[in-house]
């Protein structure tokens, strides 16, 4: 209560008017724009349909979505997977490495995420270091082509994301009260049985902020499948881009764009009652 | 004890595994980018000349411009106005869900739907594309890391200091300037180097905000275009580069930030 002199609305003002004209106008027409019709020369023609948002049901789209969803889900569950085990190895590191052994694995994250991609490229072409490491060691079959696949795709994104799910769950766990733990412990359940009902309920929410994070960065991805699954492999983000640039059907583009931030909007709204409840859980087991 | 001991190397093991999950890709793209036959099936010896290639690249030292003068506006705006927001958020008596969302939104919301949103903004306003519309919307993701790294700073802030000077008589301008902001300051370095190399790096909002033609392409719009018509020894002493750095304004940002870790 001491820089009570300033006023906090004058000072948030600027950067507020800035995300109002920037970011929340822009969506805000996007959004207008998936409810009117497409020009015959592209541009929009102002007459109310539910056109774009039908389409989306449509065969060939739904096939874009589900497959986005399913590459997004698959990515997220393998980036928890690779990350929990690091982040619990990270929190049970000396003190003093903690900081260090975290700010590098979370350094790559920061750095060009095109040059990350562009890396699985140089792994996984069919000329590529992994098929020069096989023909080292013998191997004399044809070159794997491991590029241009949904494999690939999976790879790259897990890659790209894992950095900030070790964050998150690194973050639940150096929260985690460990006299829960020794209690569990002394009380006669077994490391795996105290893992499973103490340690892992209690850094859900990490778990679920990283996984969340994973998924929505992931389904609405245009980088990736542009790069690793050769244009072979639409994903939603990339079907955005081409009612941009190529196709020029705005609204349809605009409608797709709107369905992200949905799904967006919904996961963190579920992600942040999770974590509520389990605050509440925590407040419980400590009474 | 002996739990503790095999508990401790199957963490190193994770450990080492991840970590060469996340650098050996890394490494093997810096390695190359000094092999002189610049293919990864031969290695010819030890050479720079990919570097010296770049130099000679007017393409690439356009876009290598361009990127900067991006990232330099848009980071100096954001910085201000990122670190006058956290103040205003952590001031307030009462939070607010509102505020806390619209300051969120920048960080998660997919990059091609912000993409594609701005140019549709931009054009129905028939406003001109190229560099200055690059830094505008930058500047929305940006300010919102500022915010956020500011704001940690915020909350350990000891605010009796300022009451402190407040009543030995200082004036709330005096104050904020020889008390609140020195002890902010590496927070908000922290925050503007971020920024400089979240700018640096973004390529798609770049790409749908530059307009057509060459004048305004950056950096990653650059490399993109490279990528698409295939692997080459340039683009790896390029990421090089880029990425050396992004990694050494983030050791800096870290350095300067390294009290909040504790």
């Amino acid at each position: 209560m001491s820089f009570q002199a300033t006023r906090p609305n004058l000072l948030a003002a600027p950067a507020v008017a800035w995300l109002v004209a920037f970011m929340v106008a822009p969506c805000l027409l996007i959004l207008g724009y998936a409810f009117f019709e497409r020009g015959t020369w592209g541009g929009v023609v102002y007459t109310f349909t539910l056109e774009n948002f039908a389409r989306v049901v449509d065969p060939l789209y739904a096939r874009i979505f589900l497959n986005s969803a399913r590459i997004a889900a698959t990515a997220t569950v393998l980036a928890i997977l690779i990350a929990y085990p690091a982040a619990y190895a990270i929190s049970r590191a000396p003190k003093s490495r903690q900081a260090i052994l975290l700010f590098f694995a979370v350094l790559p994250f920061w750095s060009n995420y095109l040059i990350r991609t562009y890396a699985w490229i140089v792994l996984l072409n069919r000329e590529g270091l992994i098929n020069t490491v096989l023909r080292w060691g013998g191997y004399e079959g044809e070159p794997l082509s491991m590029l241009y696949s949904e494999g690939a795709v999976i790879v790259g994104l897990v890659y790209n994301y894992l950095p900030f799910v070790i964050l998150a769950i690194y973050s639940s766990l150096s929260r985690l009260d460990m006299s829960l733990v020794e209690a569990s412990r002394d009380l006669g359940a077994g490391p795996v049985r105290t893992f499973l009902r103490v340690t892992l309920p209690l850094t859900l929410p990490g778990v679920a902020a990283g996984g969340v994070f994973v998924f929505v960065l992931s389904i609405g991805n245009f980088v990736t499948p542009a790069l690793l699954g050769g244009g072979r492999f639409q994903m939603i983000g990339n079907l955005v881009y081409d009612q941009f640039l190529t196709a020029s059907d705005w609204p349809f583009g605009a409608a797709l764009g709107m369905i992200l931030i949905a799904i967006m909007i919904v996961l963190l709204t579920l992600q942040a009652r999770a974590t509520s409840r389990a605050s509440g859980t925590v407040r419980e087991a400590q009474r | 004890m002996m739990g503790f001991t095999r508990q401790n190397a199957g963490g190193r093991a994770t450990l080492i595994l991840v970590f060469g999950f996340l650098y050996v890709p890394i490494a093997v793209l810096v390695g190359l980018s000094f092999n002189e036959a610049g293919l990864p099936t031969v290695w010819s010896g030890f050479s720079t000349k990919w570097y010296g290639a770049l130099l000679g690249n007017a393409d690439i030292l356009g876009a290598a411009w361009n990127t900067l003068i991006v990232a330099v506006f848009a980071t100096a705006i954001a910085t201000v106005l990122g670190t006058l927001l956290a103040l205003g958020i952590e001031t307030r008596r009462r939070a607010s869900t509102g505020l806390e969302a619209l300051v969120f939104a920048p960080m998660v919301i997919p990059d091609i739907v912000l993409a594609v949103a701005l140019l549709s903004f931009f054009s129905r306003l028939d406003v001109t594309l190229g560099l200055h519309t690059i830094v505008v919307s930058h500047v929305i993701f940006d300010l919102a890391f500022v915010c956020s790294i500011v704001r940690a700073r915020l909350k350990h802030f000891d605010h009796s200091i300022v009451e402190a000077s407040r009543d030995l008589g200082a004036s709330p301008w005096t104050t904020f300037w020889r008390v609140t902001f020195p002890v902010l300051m590496p927070a908000i370095v922290a925050g503007a180097l971020l920024a400089f190399t979240l700018s640096i790096d973004e390529f798609i909002i770049a790409f749908f905000t530059a307009g057509a033609g060459r004048s305004s392409i950056t950096l990653p719009m650059q490399i993109y275009s490279m990528i698409r018509f295939g692997i080459t020894p340039e683009i790896n002493a390029l990421a090089t580069i880029v990425m050396s750095v992004s990694a050494a304004v983030l050791l800096v940002s870290q350095w300067l930030n390294k009290d909040q870790l504790r």
